[in-house]
């Protein structure tokens, strides 16, 4: 979360195919810390599909992402450092408990965390009770809620969230815009897709259409 | 970064035990195999010693291969997966340590069952240790393949077969060395140069596999 003066993220002329298909069509933005973007579009139209481009899951037909300006292929593990990608499976093993399935992502991130620490980060989620039953006893959107908490102890600059809203109640809907603001507030970037509109305070997003025709080129505008 | 891979290898762990009904059906899978043939072929003591090795590694190869599909498949469908891939390790040391806690899963449990199977076939005592030492070097050559195949073969809906078709070959000489070395130990020869064959071709696997299994994953989640 550094205050470089250098754009932290840059996306220069990205373009992905599936099959014939071109999904994403030169797609160009910048993304500075304390910023964020909102990426909308029908259903089908690519948006886990950039998403998993930007956290590097899927290599591009041709363009570049340049993080802190140096392009992320040549330093894909500092990348990966600065980077929280949430996709769209929760990546929860079933007969893990909440407590112990962040306790692991968390290790496996280099950021180990005490049982304690990590029924707090549950708690903050209203998954107090839950904590200590196996994931495949708890509801979808407790499932997502566990995979939401994670947020609470990564300290990448990056967070890439692939429909964070999803299957969450209006309370945790609310938990999650409160983590979001203060994320964006210590100066990070944040890239989500969602179908709701979506009022974080403070600066509003860059907004990316992407549409599931054809003839259309997306269009990145600044709102 | 062993800190990461101690994790893992915990939780692999941690996940069998709690789902130990799949653990154990691979090893009764081994254990009935082996145990048909002698009352396929009856019990003439020097037959069975004949083809003991050979039909125990052959369970053995079987075995392993039922187990084989469950190494990533879950991962896979469950997203756990990608945090591998976006984890600050490299994959292949985590498809390394995910290798190995697989081996210790469904291949020591084989290893330690084994003699007891070689006693049904009247194998001698230097038999039988050969033939521990023999699968102690041979499973994990077997896991370390297959992991190859079951990461190549994520995703497909015939993957099953597939799998058998790709790893069984790449296990021969696994199943030529392993079987070879019980037999030249009861026809007195000894079989430390099997032995160090197997070996050799353990550290090959070890340096070779998790690289190409690390690549086969990555192309699996695009």
């Amino acid at each position: 979360m550094s205050a470089s003066a250098d754009p932290a993220l840059q996306v220069r002329k990205l373009r992905y195919y599936r099959g014939e298909r071109q999904l994403i069509h030169d797609l160009s933005f910048t993304l500075t810390a304390g910023h964020w973007i909102h990426i909308r579009g029908s259903n089908g139209s690519g948006k886990t599909t950039l998403l998993r481009l930007l956290a590097g899951l899927l290599p591009a037909e041709s363009g570049q992402i340049l993080w802190q300006a140096q392009n992320i292929q040549g330093q894909y593990s500092i990348y990966q450092q600065a980077l929280c990608y949430l996709g769209h499976t929760n990546g929860l093993k079933d007969e893990l408990t909440p407590v112990e399935q962040l306790a692991w992502t968390a290790a496996l991130r280099g950021t180990p965390i005490n049982p304690a620490k990590a029924h707090q980060l549950l708690a903050h989620f209203g998954l107090s009770r839950q904590a200590d039953l196996p994931c495949q006893d708890l509801s979808q959107g407790q499932k997502r809620r566990v995979a939401l908490a994670r947020l609470g102890y990564t300290q990448a600059a990056l967070w890439l969230l692939d429909e964070p809203f999803n299957a969450l109640d209006d309370t945790a809907c609310q938990q999650l815009e409160r983590q979001l603001e203060q994320h964006l507030a210590q100066g990070g970037l944040l890239i989500l897709s969602s179908h709701q509109a979506i009022n974080l305070s403070g600066a509003p997003p860059q907004m990316i259409h992407l549409s599931s025709s054809p003839d259309d080129h997306i269009t990145p505008d600044h709102v | 970064m062993f800190n990461a891979a101690w994790c893992l290898i915990q939780r692999d762990l941690q996940i069998a035990w709690r789902r130990r009904g799949g653990v154990l059906l691979t090893l009764c899978f081994f254990v009935l195999i082996a145990l048909l043939f002698p009352l396929g072929i009856g019990p003439e003591a020097r037959v069975l010693r004949l083809i003991g090795p050979g039909i125990i590694w052959v369970s053995a190869l079987l075995a392993s291969l039922l187990a084989l599909p469950h190494l990533f498949a879950t991962d896979y469908q469950d997203g756990s997966l990608e945090h591998l891939l976006l984890a600050p390790q490299p994959l292949a040391w985590l498809a390394l340590s995910k290798i190995i806690a697989h081996w210790l899963i469904t291949g020591l449990p084989l290893v330690l069952v084994a003699p007891i199977l070689g006693l049904q076939y009247t194998l001698s005592d230097a038999g039988l240790w050969t033939l521990i030492a023999a699968l102690l070097l041979g499973t994990p050559i077997l896991s370390l393949f297959g992991a190859i195949g079951a990461a190549l073969t994520l995703g497909l809906r015939s993957g099953g077969t597939l799998l058998a078709l790709l790893v069984l070959p790449l296990y021969v000489p696994v199943l030529i060395f392993g079987a070879g070395a019980v037999e030249a130990t009861n026809s007195g020869l000894g079989g430390q140069a099997h032995l160090s064959l197997l070996g050799g071709l353990l550290i090959l696997a070890l340096l070779g596999t998790p690289l190409a299994t690390a690549a086969a994953l990555r192309l699996a989640v695009e």
